[in-house]
């Protein structure tokens, strides 16, 4: 991982974590109840998700709108995500979102928790 | 649109048809049976036909008739697809086809719809890619669902006349002695089958176990049998039956078998002389380990145990802890040799088992029955046989019937399945009205139904958690959220009858 | 103590459902280096958003010098009760994290002190440093011995059975963890399909006088907790000696008798641990007090 030349910082300490996507990147995986998200940087002001899921009648909107929420929380734009989802719930969606955001740029698992406890409080 | 007494609508012209679910025993009245044609044997005459064209050649089959199956080969089953193809390629049409019930292995019959082979079906259930199709919406005439008990029903009372039944039978004589205990395709009981040999105009044996006359072991009998037809396999082992049936591992799974053994035990039923049914779903062969144990701790014998058997219920009955096994379905190979060789399993056709309209089936007897869910509802309603998307993927099985005959019928389910809650406002469909349930057991605790107050009474001081069902849905929503409700179109696509004939529910195309 | 992988959506939602005293969510051992990121944040989110009801939450994390930090502002952040330090060597180890989680409970605005330690001794080193580690942090609520490292590092490997192999090891820990007034749990049994060797394990550990055992399979939780209940003679015996003791205070007396018998404070501090086991095992409620 390498981690261990970044000094320890908890997060929210002034710390603004640039989250301009880099690369494209993955998190998650196709066991039950989990959910796959692929993050493509595509430039630009867009936000395209496409889901394909094993409760899309009972879920599939409010899976969309998770997703769709905390990219705008990071301020995420020209993005592509791809979900495969297999019965997630809403915090593993969420989790899974963030971890693959944070991949794509290049802050893998630097989460600012300050911030993120925010949108859900 | 008709409202039946659960409030459940149904299309009026099938209202009118098949008469609205109001109860569960008000329709169970004196009627006269059915009667079906026979065509006597003068001796000398040969049975044994060389192939599937020659029987329905034979047999006259031609548009518009009703032909039948069993499914004790399940997602082995070679016949019913293979007598359709020859009846496809013979350019029959506008076929009702009646089997006990259908499995994957079945897909074909997606095509034999949509070229207008088969135009009617009834069964116990539809699985994956056919129930998906036909929940699409690909039939005219929507498919009737029936109980088992609902299928030997409307067989007795001639709701279904069955023209032709093509019955494979692993072990067969030339003159049609059969059963299902030996030959590559064993299977076990033919409780199914033994309704469509004793009610069908014309019956076919097809086997792949032709056996010297006279075939001792006599499950179907020749008095019965128009025709034996040998092929060379009537199905695949490995889709029959398993080995043993596995004891689950599951943590979820037996924290449910365990709660479900605890009530049967703390009930009023658990008393010598006592009868059960397990099934054969996840918690259902850990229920039985578990039940078996306190039946030695507490030197509890049962009298009878019922129903699909597995090789857990065959133990019990060489630890002589239950007196009889009474089986009209067999799920592993241990369940069907012990019914070849105990004096004390017995195999049972599908009305003793479960029929209303018999002069009393065994589910009448039974004390306690442990069944499963996909859905169950704040009603007690359970629905197994669509899925949380609407689509049919189920069976009706003997639900229904073995909850109505039963004293305490027990519904073992996990609180969610992934993100699908079990517990719900509304199931999707009904199968078997919550009248007949008795008590919800999940991984977190169990619901009696508010109406059993006695039980209320008995479970007190029980050491298992105990909630409302309102309470249990509640958590499952909290966990997963509340689910969208399902759009449906406007085209019925099946029927659910109840095991008295009534429409307890109507599925439509999604 | 149940272990589950940080790393499992599913597992982390059930974990709550089988009666285990506490959870360990594992973000160390159990998850693999290139998922150490995902699993993180899937155990922050669990921590937050789950109900496991009166089950005490704790995670296991990465090494401080890797990823354990990050581990730390995550997991005290959700409102994790114990932090549990993996592969403890010396007392610097307990003070190192603590520092860290002082922080982070500054940062976020937890009372400081809130967040236990559990450390885990995993090593020769650790092991004859037990009584430092456990007086290292008044934030240690016990420690624990991981024994599949400890033997690695003793250049052997598991010997299961055989109850002098872990001997030294687990009197050290015992010891230590009377010494310093903090729990004492012992190692994990891998084998979940042998509940007999199992079984004989719990009942071994609990005669050495372990508080408890750490498993990895629900179906182990049954055994545990079977093991340690107090039977209801036993627990009889409890609830008198308890009732008299309460009775002498209330009264004044010095001396306290049951059936007959001088009762002493060791004997009531049993029978106390006793009324505790039974009640955890739900055997009594606080009505039968």
């Amino acid at each position: 991982m390498g981690r261990e030349e970044v000094p320890f910082l908890p997060t929210g300490i002034g710390v603004i974590r640039n989250m301009e996507l880099k690369q494209q990147a993955v998190a998650g995986t196709a066991e039950s109840s989990d959910i796959m998200i692929t993050i493509d940087p595509v430039g630009g002001d867009a936000v395209d998700i496409s889901l394909d899921s094993s409760v899309e009648k009972a879920f599939g909107d409010r899976i969309r709108e998770v997703i769709a929420e905390t990219l705008k929380n990071l301020g995420v734009t020209g993005v592509k995500v791809t979900a495969v989802d297999k019965g997630a719930l809403d915090c593993t969606v969420q989790a899974r979102t963030i971890a693959a955001v944070y991949r794509a740029a290049g802050n893998a698992g630097e989460f600012d928790w300050k911030e993120i406890d925010a949108w859900n409080a | 649109m008709a409202i039946n007494k659960i409030g459940r609508e149904i299309p009026d012209a099938f209202a009118e048809q098949f008469g609205t679910y109001g109860s569960e025993f008000e329709n169970i009245k004196p009627y006269q049976a059915a009667v079906h044609a026979v065509c006597p044997r003068k001796p000398g005459e040969s049975k044994l036909l060389d192939s599937i064209h020659d029987a329905i050649v034979k047999t006259g089959i031609k548009d518009g008739m009703t032909i039948s199956f069993h499914h004790h080969f399940r997602e082995g089953d070679y016949v019913m697809n293979m007598v359709l193809d020859e009846i496809a390629r013979m350019g029959i049409k506008d076929i009702s086809i009646a089997p006990s019930s259908i499995a994957n292995v079945h897909e074909p019959l997606i095509d034999h719809i949509k070229n207008g082979v088969v135009t009617h079906i009834t069964s116990s259930g539809l699985r994956d890619k056919l129930g998906a199709a036909i929940s699409s919406g690909i039939m005219d005439e929507p498919v009737i669902i029936r109980s088992h008990g609902g299928r030997a029903r409307a067989i007795e009372r001639g709701d279904i006349h069955i023209d032709v039944a093509f019955l494979g039978a692993p072990c067969c004589d030339e003159y049609g002695n059969a059963n299902g205990f030996e030959g590559p395709s064993a299977c076990g009981s033919l409780g199914y089958a033994l309704m469509d040999a004793k009610y069908a105009d014309q019956v076919v044996l097809v086997t792949d176990n032709l056996v010297p006359y006279i075939n001792t072991k006599i499950s179907i009998p020749q008095s019965d049998v128009d025709y034996v037809v040998k092929v060379d396999a009537i199905g695949d082992p490995k889709g029959i039956a398993k080995g043993a049936t596995r004891f689950t591992k599951n943590p979820k799974e037996l924290i449910i078998a365990e709660y479900a053994a605890k009530v049967m035990m703390a009930s009023p039923y658990f008393k010598p002389g006592f009868s059960f049914q397990t099934g054969t779903g996840g918690a259902s062969l850990a229920v039985t380990r578990f039940l078996r144990e306190g039946m030695i701790e507490k030197d509890v014998k049962a009298s009878f145990a019922l129903g699909g058997i597995t090789n857990s219920m065959v133990e019990l009955l060489d630890e002589g802890l239950v007196g009889a096994i009474t089986d009209v379905q067999d799920f592993d190979t241990p369940s069907g040799a012990s019914l070849a060789r105990n004096a004390n399993h017995l195999e049972i056709n599908a009305s003793m088992y479960a029929s209303p309209l018999s002069k009393g089936a065994m589910v009448n007897r039974l004390d306690m029955v442990i069944l499963s869910a996909l859905e169950i509802d704040t009603d007690f309603n359970v629905n197994v046989i669509t899925g949380s998307d609407g689509v049919i993927r189920g069976a009706s099985g003997g639900h229904c019937d073995a909850a109505a005959g039963s004293k305490m019928a027990i519904i073992c389910a996990p609180l969610i399945r992934g993100r699908i809650p079990t517990v719900v406002d509304k199931v999707t469909t009904v199968v078997t009205p919550g009248s007949s349930i008795d008590v919800l057991v999940t991984e977190v605790g169990i619901a009696v139904n508010p109406a059993r107050t006695d039980l209320i009474e008995a479970f007190r001081g029980l050491n298992v958690p105990q909630f409302t069902i309102e309470e249990l849905r509640d958590r499952a929503y909290a966990i997963v959220g509340e689910p969208k409700p399902i759009e449906f179109g406007d085209k019925t696509v099946a029927l659910i009858e109840y095991r008295d004939g009534t429409l307890i529910d109507a599925v439509r195309n999604c | 103590m149940m272990f589950m992988p940080g790393a499992n959506p599913a597992m982390l939602r059930d974990a709550g459902l089988y009666g285990a005293d506490s959870l360990m969510f594992d973000l160390e051992d159990a998850v693999s280096i290139a998922e150490k990121d995902t699993a993180r944040a899937l155990v922050h989110f669990a921590l937050k958003t789950f109900d496991y009801g009166d089950t005490e939450t704790i995670v296991r994390i990465n090494d401080l010098n890797t990823v354990g930090k990050l581990d730390i502002d995550a997991v005290v952040r959700a409102g994790v009760d114990v932090v549990r330090l993996p592969k403890t060597e010396t007392a610097q180890d307990v003070i190192d994290a603590d520092e860290v989680i002082t922080e982070v409970e500054k940062a976020c605005g937890r009372e400081v002190g809130s967040t236990g330690i559990f450390a885990a001794i995993e090593s020769a080193e650790g092991v004859l440093n037990a009584l430092s580690i456990a007086k290292a942090s008044p934030r240690v609520r016990g420690i624990a011995l991981g024994a599949e490292d400890y033997v690695t590092n003793l250049k052997t490997q598991r010997a299961y059975g055989d109850n002098m192999q872990l001997y030294f090891a687990r009197e050290m820990i015992l010891h230590a963890a009377r010494t310093a007034g903090v729990a004492a749990v012992d190692t994990v049994y891998s084998d979940v399909d042998n509940m007999d060797g199992f079984r004989e394990e719990v009942a071994h550990i609990k005669t050495l006088g372990f508080d408890g055992k750490s498993v990895i399979n629900p179906r182990q939780i049954p055994v545990v907790n079977e093991v340690y209940a107090p039977t209801e003679k036993e627990i009889q015996k409890a609830k008198e000696i308890v009732w008299a003791a309460r009775e002498a205070e209330e009264k004044g007396l010095g001396v306290i008798s049951v059936r007959g018998k001088m009762v002493d404070k060791p004997v009531i501090m049993r029978a106390e641990r006793t009324i505790m086991l039974a009640k955890a095992s739900g055997l009594i409620g606080e009505e039968d007090l």
